[in-house]
Parts: C-alpha cells; structure tokens; sequence
C-alpha cells in the first residue's frame, strides 16, 4: 500500500494518458462504423462481404497491428497515434455489427410510416431511424468501450504511455502492488466509462427502458459481440 | 512496402527458422498455450456455462463475471501471475486460462439459451429426463454458438499468448522483445507477420469446424437475414374496410 500512497500522483499522471488514448477510439469507431453499418444493413449482398472483413480485422492481435501501423501510416513508433488508429480500427471492427444489427431491428412499419408522412431517405435515417436503433446502438458500444479501455495497455509494449507502464515497471521492479493498481486503475476507467454510457443513453433514449422487445435485441446484441461469434 | 518485404524475407532466413528458439518451436510454444489454455479454460466453463444454460441459475453472476473478466487488462493479468508464482511456462499458462474463461462460458449459457423453450418443453413432454434434454436436444442445437465461443477463446488466447515473454515462457513475443531491443524493424514486422497469419488461420479452421460439426438444420444463431418482412408484403385486395371492426 506504501507504494500506491507514495506514487499517487504518478497514477494519476498515467490514468489521464490512458483516457485519452482511449476516448478518441471509441468516438470515432462509433462514427465511422454508422455510414459502414447502414450499407452492410440497406444492401444485402455486401453483408455478409462487410461483416466478414470486420470480423478478421478484429481476429489481427493487438501488438503486432501496434507496430505493423506505423509502417503503414509511416508514423514514428512511438507515436500514440498508431495505438489510437489500431484502437479504432478495433472499435470499427466491433460496432459494425452492432449498427447493422439496430438498424435491421428497428420495425419495418415505422420506417414505412416514415416514408408516408413525407420523410426523406436522409431525415428518416436521422430521425426516426437512428433513434429507434439507439438502445441495441449503445448496447454494442458498451461492449467497444470496455474493450478499448483495456486494450490501451498493450501500447506500453511499444512504449506509448498509459497504465501498462505500470504492469512492466511493476515487473522489472518486481512491485506487485504497482501491478495491482494498474489493473484497478484500469477496472475503474472501464467502470466509469460504462457508467457515463449509460447515463447518456437514460438522457438521450428515455423510452429504452419501457420497450421489451428492444431490450432483448440490446442483450442478444451486447451478448454476441462478447461471444464474438460471427456467424455469417 | 519494403519494411513488409523485410519482414517476410526475415522470416524466411534460414537461420531463424530452424534451431532451438527458431520461429518454429516458437509457433509450437504458442500453439500449445492455446490449446492448453483453451483445454482446462472448457474443462471449468463448458460444464458450469451448460448448467446455467439449462438450469438458468446464476445467469446474471455469470453475465457480471464474463464482462468483469473482459475488462481485466490482459498484460497486467499476466504478469501478477509471473510475480506471484514465478517465471516460466506455468505463468502465462494459468493467465491465459482466466482470460478464455468468459469467451467459453458465455457461448456455452447462450448456446443452451437460445434453443427454443417449445422445442425442449417437446423434449420434457416425450419423457426425456434433464440429462437426456441437455445431452441430446440443447447442445446439439447450441452447439454453433458453443463452437463459437470456443472460437473466439482461441482467438484471444493466440492473440495474448505473444505477451508470454514478458514471464520468460518463450513464444513469438521473444522475437518481438528482440527487436524492440535491438531496433531490428524487419525482424518486429516478421514477428508480427507470424502472429497474425497464425490467427488468421485457425480463425479460418474454426469457420470450418462450425459448419462441420453443427448438425444440419441448427440454426440457433445463425444469422441468415435479420431483416424483418414489410408489414403489409401485398397490397390489400378484396377485403373491404368493415365498419365498426
């Protein structure tokens, strides 16, 4: 425990270098997967292509994609932004699937009822679209953002920092409450994370909570993209 | 390009092929923690996530678990095992049986779950007893997501198994250790290549295997369309709007 009161501010230093390495993944997987997962839902024949490619993008492990990057983008290999682009291509990996998934769930009626009161393709998918496909939506990036927070320590391998650093000076220095903290650390950033999701859905989707048949969606959704089965 | 180039031109230099420490007993070491950490990691999950299933006793501990599980950083796992019990095989081993645990146990409760309630009500009515319900109606038609589990353990297994240095116990992370070290880019992007293609494959294999071994006619999560049908497939012919109806 010594330890942990003695380097406080050390924690602290290396928690906030875990948050931001792990925000933007998750905001840009989340967007960049929205247009990918309307195109895997509208047309069918590139389903099956889309969600495949995702699939084995998600199957490259983490430190080889870390360090194969910077040959790619042609980035320094120390750069965080070869942890943050893998992050994301791991995000975009995951949540396309959850968007196509919400979108095919949303009821064909109302879509139909949209297109009849005049909606256009464009303000359909935003506004009554999009919102119905929210909960299944915030289901699948629950699953992302715990994912990415505990991914971020991998790129201390390659020496970005975050709170692996913790896990390898812990070892070399053979501390085992350094470790320890780390991975609490870690757990209270996913924690916490999931928490402000959630709240933001309650804000944002406040009839999530009254509609059955969504909810089972939501956990069928959530409950695949942890089994990581893809079947298609 | 040409760093891609001098990866796979390092790979097959002779002189790190072959050898003690050579990419192949690499591969071997970190195929064995695969399957070794898949086999005892099924050996607790399958038969506790089979139970839950067809029981539905502690699915929500079991839920709360697999996701805690999930956000353990694997790193950090890994090398509490090596300062609690030494470095060495057994490390890494015992770390890589904690992180497939969730992957299996879920694909094994969601397996079960999602066959359907009216086909084991079936069962039940034609006398079978619990056993016989589980062992031939739940996990035959489970078995894709039960498959698919397995999978994805494997996968993250042969992922993390590159971490396994870091407790001395070999593996391909050595050669990535090397080259960090050493600066030798090549031999980090060779490194990598390996790791990659490796999961690649059984990812592949896997595929296989899922559809080799589910019976024919198992659908239970397999998603052919998940898109509903129009509500109102034709248009309405000949059937009169009837007052007061």
């Amino acid at each position: 425990m010594n330890w942990v009161v003695n380097n406080l501010g050390l924690i602290w230093s290396l928690t906030l270098d875990h948050i931001a390495l792990a925000v933007p993944p998750i905001i840009l997987g989340f967007l960049i997967s929205i247009p990918i997962g309307w195109v895997a839902n509208r047309y069918h024949a590139s389903r099956g292509v889309l969600l495949t490619i995702s699939g084995l993008l998600y199957t490259v492990p983490s430190l080889p994609l870390f360090i194969a990057l910077p040959a790619i983008l042609g980035t320094g290999i120390l750069d965080p932004v070869n942890v943050v682009v893998g992050l994301t291509i791991y995000a975009v990996a995951l949540m396309v699937r959850s968007v196509a998934d919400a979108l095919a769930a949303v009821d064909s009626g109302v879509r139909q009822a949209a297109t009849a009161m005049g909606y256009s393709g464009w303000q359909g998918f935003w506004q009554v679209e999009f919102p119905l496909a929210g909960p299944v939506l915030l289901a699948g990036l629950r699953v992302v953002s715990v994912s990415t927070v505990s991914l971020v320590s991998i790129g201390s391998v390659i020496g970005v920092s975050s709170l692996g650093y913790l896990f390898l000076n812990g070892l070399q220095r053979n501390i085992v409450a350094e470790v320890i903290s780390g991975i609490v650390a870690t757990l209270v950033i996913a924690i916490v994370f999931d928490l402000i999701l959630v709240a933001v859905g309650r804000i944002l989707l406040p009839w999530a909570k009254a509609d059955p048949s969504a909810r089972q969606t939501r956990r069928r959704t959530a409950e695949r993209a942890l089994t990581g089965t893809v079947t298609s | 390009m040409n760093l891609f180039l001098d990866g796979i031109a390092w790979i097959f230099d002779p002189a790190h092929l072959n050898g003690p420490g050579g990419i192949w007993v690499r591969i071997g070491e970190q195929l064995s923690y695969t399957f070794g950490a898949v086999a005892l990691a099924a050996i607790i999950a399958i038969p506790l996530g089979l139970w839950i299933g067809h029981t539905g006793r502690g699915r929500d501990v079991a839920v709360l678990t697999s996701g805690g599980l999930r956000a353990l950083p694997s790193l950090g796992l890994l090398i509490i095992f090596a300062l609690a019990i030494g470095i060495g095989f057994k490390a890494p081993l015992l770390a890589f049986v904690i992180l497939a645990i969730p992957s299996l146990l879920s694909g094994a409760y969601a397996g079960v779950e999602a066959v359907d309630r009216r086909t084991v009500d079936a069962a039940r009515a034609q006398g079978m007893t619990e056993w016989q319900v589980l062992t031939k109606v739940e996990l035959p038609l489970g078995l894709p997501l039960l498959i698919g589990g397995i999978r994805s353990g494997v996968l993250q297994v042969v992922a993390t198994a590159t971490l396994a240095y870091f407790a001395s116990g070999g593996a391909l992370g050595v050669f990535i250790n090397d080259g960090l070290k050493t600066r030798d880019y090549a031999e980090l992007i060779g490194a990598s290549i390996i790791v990659t293609v490796l999961a690649l494959l059984l990812e592949g294999i896997f595929a296989l295997l899922q559809r080799l071994f589910v019976p024919r006619g198992v659908t239970a999560g397999r998603i052919s369309d998940v898109r509903s049908r129009p509500l109102r497939p034709r248009a309405v012919v000949g059937s009169p709007i009837q007052e007061g109806k």
